[in-house]
């Protein structure tokens, strides 16, 4: 973490870079110091003492965001210790923030980053009211130092899988949140006679409520898991039917977080389709890409790629997993552009980000180059040439 | 030692009547004697019949042939479910419909050898799971065609992703888990009348942690050393069965031996007719089930989810067993914390038989980008693999998986007419498949709704006709 501390100046020159903020700028600087960017363009003066990085013929692109996942949360999906996501007990967790569960020294870090992925969400997963979701940028000793920003949301789960939350029905679901959201703004009114024992009984424990204020009060959205769609003021997650009332959604200002490669028919979701991102976006919603897999959040990309296949612009896909999440998780003035002041989470790729034939080259996390190794790099260099015994 | 599909058809011709019934999908005897017994009468032939279509050029395109070569601006030409030709100057019949390729790529149809399709059907509700019979160890009489569902809505997605055959597995919850289904992937009422003809079936086995994770508190096995006396058992019988059978065909003296459909299935891997398909992460464990195939005189034609292929890939080069393996998919569970991505890379290194797989209803629809993750994924670390090469790992490897390679998975003369256009090349996360042809048949045109399969689930309900969903 010395290197993370120091004082430094990079600049990578040459290449097409994509600020996402405005247009590309061919044969462009970008000039790093002291972990933020200080300078982008096509006339920017290399001071003497940066360490250069030639990026003539590469793309330049802000690190990715992938608003979805566990990130340091889960090391094998199967093995119940290695996950830290759900609080179990209470299917009612508001007041719980996942941030003090982040593994730092996670194998899927490493795994993640050095295919271009810089910032994630780590969020609960479990439950109803599943807890307050934190992003993270992927380089860190500390969970502090990885900290983008905490909370970013309280997840709630109103999709087919959260229906035992209201006696299973999703009207029963509604009607509860309902009650729980009365019962926190009553409970804030009153702590007085909530403390001496003068209120009834409240839809959930008084901390639940207090965490939940936030949200009510506008100051903390509330990212809702949903296929079909309710009417809050919330971050969509998953929105498979979104583009069937992608008008609306774009009207109500809600942002929304799409898996574009999703598109297997359920009872949830049978309106479920390739073009989801595409009609939301041209429709005027802030549509953010995700991969939901936490263990191939790197496979973003991909997403992305595909999205663009099934309608969506390019131009758009990109600010799709960089600047429109940034804005979305609130983090926009210092994340998701190429900008000056913004933190430098930068990637250097060997061509079109999205394209399977693209390799990453460089990879920068708040100023600070990440070495392209992770346990997988160091599988195959012991099984590359095969030992001579087993 | 590698069976080849006409060896295999020689030894079922051999053995047919052999009280096991020949794995091979035959047709039908014209009857059945009143004395005869279930053995003797046909089991669930093939009704597949190909579909009319007039013959078809496509010109001007680049040609991937899977068979070492690729043609810049090719012509491939079929006719009656056959390729006719495939090269720079081919000249079409006058009835031939003509397809312009400009700019435009042509595969083999893809093959997965590893899909649930129609026994875990969408929209994905318990009264749709049909893929592990979870209730003993061993079900090897159970034969994934029965649970098989044609109007699964992921089908069509599969078609529209360039899939022309599947191989239908039960699920992996038992260490021997039932028989396949080798499919092809066309709109049909009936799953007989998707059986690919002459495929032969495959057997699932799985090593690991699923089998003892199910029956670990149902009387086990809950150990890897209980999964191996598990399959052992289970073979020594068959053995037993087998021997009994076999003599009685030879000599008919006194009665028949009972029929046991377990004993049935096993005694076939055992006489090389049905071929095992066999899900095993690990590298020690494949070195451990190679082994038990020695021990009992069978062979193990592909281990599935391989995520340590790699580690014993020179293992696998010399006992000519398959590795069915996906580009990316590693940590969620512990047999799959060691997966690389140049899984496939590797094992193509070494000389064994690399093939992708899906084992999910997105990926099939996706399996060319699949591929083009392992193949970059390899040059990038330094390994060379070529584009033909990286073909081959969803078209003539998987065919040979299958046993059916010397029917399909090449575009060269005289294969079945499983062929693809894309919209770009292959290898890119921007091409599509714009036209599929299965056995010669139009079954998919995305420019052309009346060339779109919907299944019955799908009607009346968004999203509209035409769309990939």
């Amino acid at each position: 973490m010395i290197a993370f501390l120091l004082a430094q100046t990079i600049a990578i020159t040459g290449g097409t870079v994509y600020p996402v903020s405005g247009p590309r700028i061919e044969h462009a600087t970008v000039l790093i110091r002291d972990g933020r960017i200080v300078a982008v363009g096509a006339n920017v003066t290399v001071p003497a003492d940066a360490t250069k990085i030639d990026a003539t013929g590469k793309w330049v692109t802000p690190g990715l965001i992938d608003g979805a996942g566990q990130m340091g949360l889960t090391e094998i999906s199967a093995v119940p210790g290695d996950n830290e996501a759900q609080l179990r007990g209470s299917d009612i967790a508001a007041s719980f923030n996942v941030a003090e569960g982040i593994n730092p020294a996670s194998n899927l870090i490493p795994i993640t980053r050095v295919e271009g992925v810089t910032t994630t969400l780590a969020a609960p997963a479990g439950g109803w009211i599943e807890g307050q979701a934190v992003l993270i940028d992927l380089d860190g000793a500390t969970i502090e130092q990885m900290l983008v920003k905490s909370p970013v949301g309280i997840v709630v789960d109103m999709s087919e899988g959260s229906k035992d939350a209201g006696g299973n029905s999703r009207a029963g679901v509604a009607g509860r949140l309902r009650r729980v959201f009365n019962d926190a703004l009553e409970y804030s009114r009153r702590k007085a006679d909530y403390s001496r024992a003068q209120m009834q009984q409240l839809a959930a424990p008084a901390a639940e409520l207090e965490a939940l204020l936030p949200v009510l009060r506008g100051q903390l959205p509330l990212i809702v898991y949903a296929n079909r769609v309710y009417k809050l003021k919330v971050i969509l997650a998953g929105a498979a039917e979104g583009w069937e009332i992608a008008g609306d959604i774009a009207a109500a200002g809600v942002p929304v977080l799409v898996e574009p490669m999703d598109n297997i028919p359920s009872y949830d979701a049978l309106g479920i389709r390739y073009e989801n991102a595409a009609v939301l976006a041209k429709a005027g919603v802030k549509v953010s890409l995700l991969e939901t897999d936490t263990h191939n959040s790197r496979r973003i990309r991909q997403q992305a790629g595909n999205a663009v296949s099934f309608g969506m612009t390019w131009d758009q896909a990109l600010r799709a997993v960089t600047l429109t999440p940034a804005e979305t998780f609130g983090v926009a003035d210092r994340y998701g552009s190429l900008d000056v002041g913004k933190v430098a989470n930068v990637v250097v790729w060997s061509g079109d980000p999205f394209e399977i034939a693209t390799g990453v080259e460089h990879v920068f996390i708040r100023g600070h180059e990440i070495p392209l190794t992770s346990r997988q790099t160091e599988l195959l260099q012991r099984y590359k040439k095969l030992p001579p015994s087993y | 030692m590698r069976l080849s599909l006409t060896t295999l058809l020689v030894l079922a011709a051999a053995c047919a009547s052999a009280g096991a019934r020949p794995a091979q999908q035959q047709p039908a005897p014209a009857k059945a004697s009143a004395d005869s017994s279930s053995v003797d009468r046909p089991q669930y032939p093939s009704t597949y019949q190909r579909r009319p279509n007039p013959p078809v050029l496509i010109k001007n395109a680049t040609i991937m042939t899977a068979t070492g070569q690729e043609i810049a601006n090719g012509s491939i030409l079929f006719k009656d479910g056959r390729i006719v030709a495939v090269g720079t100057s081919v000249q079409a019949p006058a009835d031939a419909i003509v397809v312009d390729g400009t700019g435009k790529f042509v595969t083999p149809g893809i093959i997965d050898v590893h899909s649930h399709l129609g026994v875990y059907a969408a929209p994905g509700t318990d009264a749709e799971s049909d893929g592990n019979e979870a209730t003993n160890p061993v079900t090897a009489e159970v034969w994934a065609e029965h649970s098989f569902w044609p109007q699964d809505p992921q089908i069509p997605l599969a078609i529209a992703g360039g899939v022309t055959t599947i191989q239908a597995l039960p699920g992996s919850a038992n260490l021997i888990g039932g028989r396949s289904a080798v499919l092809k992937l066309v709109p049909s009422r009936t799953v007989q009348g998707m059986k690919f003809p002459n495929a032969p079936y495959g057997l699932k086995m799985a090593c690991g942690e699923n089998p003892k994770r199910v029956y670990g508190n149902r009387g086990g096995p809950s150990t890897r050393m209980g999964n191996m006396a598990g399959y052992r058992a289970a073979f020594i019988a068959a053995e037993d069965y087998r021997r009994r059978w076999d003599k009685w065909n030879s000599d008919h003296q006194g009665d028949p031996p009972g029929r046991n459909l377990r004993l049935e299935t096993l005694a076939e891997v055992l006489r090389g007719h049905i071929l095992v398909q066999n899900h095993c992460y690990r590298a020690d464990e494949m070195a451990q089930m190679m082994d038990l195939a020695r021990e009992f005189g069978f062979h193990i034609r592909a281990f599935h989810h391989a995520v340590e292929a790699y580690k014993v890939a020179d293992l696998l080069a010399a006992n000519g067993v398959a590795a069915a393996m996906w580009a990316d998919w590693w940590g969620f569970k512990e047999e799959a914390m060691d997966g690389v991505q140049q899984n496939l890379a590797l094992v193509q290194q070494a000389g064994a038989r690399a093939t992708i797989h899906s084992d999910d209803p997105g990926g099939i629809q996706r399996l060319n980008q699949e591929v083009a993750k392992a193949m970059y994924a390899g040059i990038r670390a330094g390994i060379p693999i070529t584009r033909d090469q990286a073909l081959r790992w969803m078209t003539a490897n998987p065919a040979w998986v299958l046993g059916i390679d010397s029917i399909t998975g090449t575009l060269e003369p005289g294969k079945m007419a499983d062929v693809v256009l894309w919209s770009a090349d292959p290898f890119s996360v921007y091409a599509k498949a714009i036209q599929v042809y299965n056995d010669g048949w139009l079954v998919y045109d995305r420019n052309d709704p009346a060339h779109q399969p919907r299944s019955d689930f799908e009607l009346g309900q968004e999203p509209a006709p035409g769309s990939d969903r």
